[in-house]
């Protein structure tokens, strides 16, 4: 492990700690209530999902052109938290909703996008599970066309329908609702980056592993 | 030379396909049935649903396609025939346009036989402004095909095979699937909105343009080991 | 400059390992087979006989050392090598639907022959099938299928043949053709590399014999007298070696 991982962990540990008594006390938001602090962990979580989906989009491309296994690597760990941030973030979205829009669940553009990244990041697990030898390769592609298509679902669902707060809310929060958020945010950021570590630094050892056996062997 | 390996592909395909007719029989057979299994669903009372028939349209077209899909590179595994193809100096993109054209041939056989059945069961007029319907099909099934065709391809190799094509092809054509529902329920209007439909088949195509471009790039290092 | 990479006068594999994940399919592969040269690759199923023959055919690339034809790698010169190879799979690669003569006039095309029909032709008469042509290769026993099979792979005339398990379900007399027509290849300064476990058939062919176990050399040897004699010795000190593993 490099040596900032320990001290960043700790720190992250600690953010982790303070951000509930954060949140308790940012002030209540007059129109949603309570519910409204979901927006701490939903805003976070769905950053880090879509910070994600881009650094395995990125390093799938470059693994699929320049063949290096460490980008394969890479990508596969941030396939894997796609699919757990994903989950955070498709999880406090309807929770959030049932309150403002009345309904569990909306189609609107920006849950709807996230599902079919989410979908194509559990496609893309499944395929370097079962796809068998050589699934690398074509889960990069998969990976490519996923972060290709972004922008395609978006145009098409935004006409489709759409109902979501829009971006522009955050940064005209006032402070004391928006601090809670962004050290939320740096949180969830924290906690990416050391996981992403984590299971790359797994990948590596499996890999180191398998060389030794193959030494061994000869 | 491209064009003649995408020829010599192409022309393969239909001459193994006119011999047996045994994709086209069967993804045609399939379709009818979507079709029949969604009229059971949907149709209450003798009424079908109002704009139900664009999106069962669509689906079927999907689902049929997935069908031709998986059984065209069934049969260029059967005798590793494909990776005959692979072994020729010839330029590997130029065999995918070969696959693809194929695989739009046979997905616009199935349309035509789809079209006049989905406007019959579900009294949708569809016929009435015909060449604004072609160009909805056509660059939607090119959007479909060209992702299809890729991933069939590579998963060639792969044991799960039938279950993973569906399962990767679905999530990334959802826009193929949106445009082409819109874009022909706006067709089902009595009072017709050139600008919506123009505004669909202009983002299929730009899909068809991208994705069409990414798998000719794609394919050669995802077919090499 | 290099010369043409279609011109290659010899096939070396240096040290070739392959590996998927932990598993080894062949692990340090060393022969050299000049023009004119037949080389058999023997041993049970599994040995990574076919591994190999996909290297060798720049399907695969090697994980360590390197195959050079004449001068130029597999790795960077794949595609331009491909057009001297020919393959003769187990799976045949052949259209069932399509005639002998279409297969083979595709397969022609594909590999950008002038003409591809008078290719086509003197093909068929090489098979000996020129009556057949126009049926569907379905219609084929198994002998005439691979030697239509046979021909697809030669049509290019390539430098380099390679043929996997050529002699699966051959009876005794499209065998003996097989071996006429490889013993032609070799006079007209064809290399090829053949993978069998049948040795009664590929007895006196081979102008070098390799064993494989378990994607290892156990043994090779010029022009083996009895490839019988040969395996039974390779088996043994297999057998007499893992049996010390275990003791020990």
């Amino acid at each position: 492990m490099p040596k900032w991982f320990v001290p960043l962990a700790v720190v992250c540990a600690v953010m982790f700690a303070v951000s509930p008594v954060l949140i308790a006390n940012a002030p209540y938001e007059s129109t949603m209530g309570l519910v409204q602090k979901i927006f701490y962990v939903h805003l976070p979580s769905a950053w880090v999902f879509l910070l994600g989906a881009i650094v395995c989009g990125i390093a799938s491309a470059r693994f699929l052109f320049k063949g290096d296994p460490r980008q394969d690597r890479l990508a596969w760990a941030a396939a894997e938290l796609v699919v757990v941030f994903g989950i955070i973030t498709l999880v406090t979205g309807p929770l959030w909703a049932r309150k403002a829009w009345g309904v569990w669940w909306q189609w609107d553009v920006r849950l709807t996008s996230s599902l079919m990244g989410w979908m194509v990041s559990v496609a893309y697990l499944l395929l370097r599970q079962f796809g068998g030898p050589g699934s690398e390769k074509l889960a990069a592609g998969l990976a490519l066309f996923g972060m290709a298509n972004v922008p395609f679902i978006y145009i098409s669902v935004n006409y489709w329908r759409t109902i979501h707060p829009t971006t522009s809310v955050v940064p005209t929060l006032p402070t004391s609702f928006g601090l809670p958020l962004w050290f939320s945010a740096i949180a969830f950021l924290l906690l990416f980056v050391l996981l992403l570590r984590m299971r790359v630094r797994l990948e590596e050892q499996r890999a180191t592993l398998d060389t030794l056996y193959l030494s061994a062997d000869a | 030379m491209f064009t003649r390996i995408v020829w010599l592909v192409l022309r393969k395909d239909l001459m193994v396909e006119i011999r047996s007719l045994e994709i086209a029989y069967t993804t045609i057979f399939f379709a009818v049935s979507c079709v029949l299994v969604f009229a059971f669903a949907l149709v209450q009372e003798g009424r079908a649903p109002t704009d139900g028939a664009a999106g069962i349209l669509w689906i079927a077209i999907a689902f049929s396609g997935t069908l031709a899909l998986g059984r065209t590179f069934e049969r260029e595994r059967q005798a590793e025939t494909l990776k005959a193809l692979l072994l020729a100096p010839a330029a590997r993109p130029a065999i995918y346009v070969g696959k693809l054209l194929g695989i739009i041939g046979l997905m616009a056989v199935t349309e035509i036989v789809l079209v006049p059945l989905v406007s019959l069961f579900f009294q949708a007029p569809f016929f009435t402004r015909p060449l604004w319907l072609a160009a909805v099909l056509l660059s939607g099934t090119i959007g479909f095909a060209a992702v299809g065709t890729l991933f069939a391809a590579m998963l060639v190799r792969a044991r799960t095979r039938d279950v993973l094509l569906p399962v990767l092809l679905y999530p990334i054509t959802v826009p193929v699937i949106i445009a082409g529902v819109r874009a022909t329920a706006a067709l089902l209007q009595p009072d017709l909105d050139a600008g919506i439909i123009q505004f669909w088949v202009a983002l299929l195509v730009c899909f068809d343009v991208v994705f069409v471009t990414l798998a000719l790039w794609t394919f050669e290092p995802v077919m090499t080991d | 400059m290099n010369p043409a990479p279609s011109d290659f006068e010899d096939l070396r594999v240096e040290d070739v390992s392959r590996h998927f994940g932990r598993r080894r399919a062949v692990s340090h592969v060393t022969f050299h087979a000049p023009r004119g040269s037949i080389v058999g690759l023997l041993g049970p199923n599994g040995a990574g006989k076919s591994t190999i023959l996909s290297m060798l055919a720049t399907l695969l690339r090697p994980s360590t050392g390197r195959i050079l034809y004449g001068q130029c790698d597999s790795v960077v010169h794949g595609a331009a090598l491909r057009g001297s190879i020919g393959v003769l799979g187990h799976d045949l690669f052949l259209y069932p639907e399509l005639t002998a003569r279409e297969n083979l006039e595709f397969f022609a095309g594909l590999y950008a022959l002038k003409q591809p029909g008078a290719s086509a032709d003197a093909a068929l008469e090489r098979a000996g099938l020129a009556h057949r042509a126009a049926d569907p290769v379905s219609s084929f026993s198994r002998g005439m299928r691979q030697r239509v099979a046979l021909e697809r792979a030669l049509i290019h005339d390539p430098r380099l043949l390679l043929l996997d398990e050529p002699f699966t379900g051959l009876d005794e007399s499209s065998a003996a053709r097989l071996l006429a027509r490889l013993d032609s290849l070799r006079k007209q300064g064809t290399i090829v590399v053949l993978a069998t476990h049948d040795l009664d058939l590929a007895e006196g062919l081979f102008d070098r014999a390799i064993f494989l176990r378990d994607g290892r050399m156990a043994s090779a040897a010029d022009r083996p007298a009895s490839l019988r004699a040969m395996y039974r010795e390779v088996m043994t000190h297999a057998h007499a070696a893992a049996a010390q593993g275990t003791e020990g």
